[in-house]
């Protein structure tokens, strides 16, 4: 029993889901795997919990366009072990099959993990480097943002209150592109203490970061000298520049620093050695 | 406010009235008395109270037991079947996987799930898949070990 009591409902629908989350003090459950450790920890105090885990239409993986529209209650190991998201976003895939242990994965949610904004999560890096969106539900309408866009600070996005992530859209990556997902993890949480994801085509990259500062991020000047010198190692060193890292017990800001750089030539060269 | 839940544990089915505080593994320890599961680190780190709901492995101290309402729930109870032990609990014995035994319950139920998952892991997936539950006996070699022997058996 945890101290602090609270309500829960569990609606059947996203409308009856939204109309509970309008109620003032009320947060979303998904998989629970950081807001529940967060309630224990009384970080987070909610009055009322709003468990999506019964409402249709929030699962699953289509694709539609181009583009792959993952339901924000896709679990971390449907999306590692979807046949569509390996063969058609496999940086996807496989980010999400470093995640934690696999009690976690069979619990926890790509939506989840995106409207946390976790500065240690692993999905934001590579949701920035597949350029991904995010669509977002209110009462009587939806609007869909690039991730990129949602993600504004530590534990903190464009969420609106009242609004609900519904799902994640990334576009299909051409032949040829090539991909990988790197992180040195904090082996007692399993978080990133740095984590890079690269996506290589047509001889541009496009470079993720978490783990290294206080949100994840396109690591744009690395990606501009890689363009310009196709130098892994001029690229990489450039990923921490001027970033100001975390500094905790596990690794100090100019470590941090120093692992990013490792990592980020070790993501660009597997995806290279897969890119054709 | 108190919810009724129902929940089918080890193929019986369970009505309670819960507080939504109440996290499963307690349920299941405090309620039903079903004491396999153990309360390890209720950090979600240790693995020690992993149980199988709708045949996910999950760690049933960061769950509440409202969620579990209308799912079946396996414990390490559950398994044996008329007195005969399941497989990954017989190779636990056999490869003597296990050393104080506190988080035995939680490495078969994820072994369990590992090997429905990959009938014939390699070390190194038994490992990986392994990383969610923690021996403070450090008897990881005989828990691989056992893990082997029960794919080995499935075959």
């Amino acid at each position: 029993m945890i101290s602090q009591s609270f309500e829960y409902s569990a609606p059947r629908t996203l409308a009856e889901a939204l109309a509970l989350l309008a109620g003032g003090d009320a947060k979303v459950l998904a998989g629970g795997m950081s807001l529940i450790p967060m309630m224990k920890l009384r970080l987070a105090a909610p009055g009322r919990l709003v468990d999506l885990s019964r409402v249709p239409g929030l699962t699953g993986i289509r694709e539609q366009g181009g583009a792959l529209h993952i339901g924000a209650m896709t679990t971390h190991y449907e999306v590692e072990s979807s046949a569509v998201l390996r063969a058609k976003c496999p940086l996807l895939a496989e980010t999400a099959s470093a995640i934690g242990d696999v009690q976690v994965r069979n619990m926890g949610t790509i939506g989840g993990s995106a409207a946390h904004a976790d500065p240690a999560a692993d999905y934001p890096a590579a949701l920035l480097a597949v350029e991904a969106k995010v669509t977002l539900a209110r009462k009587g309408g939806e609007r869909t943002l690039a991730f990129s866009d949602f993600l504004i600070d530590t534990f903190t996005t464009a969420l609106e209150p009242g609004e609900i992530l519904t799902g994640v859209i990334v576009p299909v990556e051409p032949a040829g592109a090539g991909v990988s997902y790197q992180k040195m993890l904090q082996p007692a949480s399993g978080f990133a203490i740095v984590g890079v994801a690269a996506r290589v085509h047509n001889g541009s990259v496009r470079i993720g970061v978490t783990g290294l500062s206080g949100k994840a991020f396109r690591a744009a000047a690395a990606e501009k000298i890689f363009a310009e010198t196709r130098d892994v190692q001029k690229a990489a060193a450039a990923v921490p520049l001027g970033v100001e890292a975390n500094s905790d017990i596990h690794a100090s800001a100019d470590y941090r620093r120093h692992v990013a750089a490792v990592y980020a030539a070790r993501a660009l060269n597997a995806a290279l050695s897969r890119a054709s | 406010m108190k919810q009724t839940i129902t929940v089918t544990i080890n193929g019986k089915a369970y009505s309670h009235e819960v507080e939504p505080r109440l996290l499963l593994i307690h349920y299941l320890r405090e309620v039903l008395g079903l004491t396999g599961p153990h309360v390890g680190c209720e950090t979600s780190i240790c693995g020690a109270c992993t149980v199988a709901v709708d045949g996910r492995a999950v760690k049933s101290c960061t769950m509440f037991a409202v969620q579990a309402d209308g799912r079946q729930v396996v414990t390490i109870e559950g398994l044996a079947a008329d007195g005969a032990l399941h497989p990954v609990q017989q190779a636990f014995w056999e490869q003597h996987g296990l050393q104080c035994g506190f988080c035995t319950p939680g490495m078969i139920m994820t072994s369990r799930q590992l090997l429905e998952r990959n009938p014939s892991p390699t070390e190194a997936e038994i490992r990986h898949g392994l990383e969610g539950n923690l021996c403070r006996c450090t008897g990881y070699q005989h828990i691989v070990n056992a893990v082997k022997a029960a794919a080995q058996a499935g075959k």
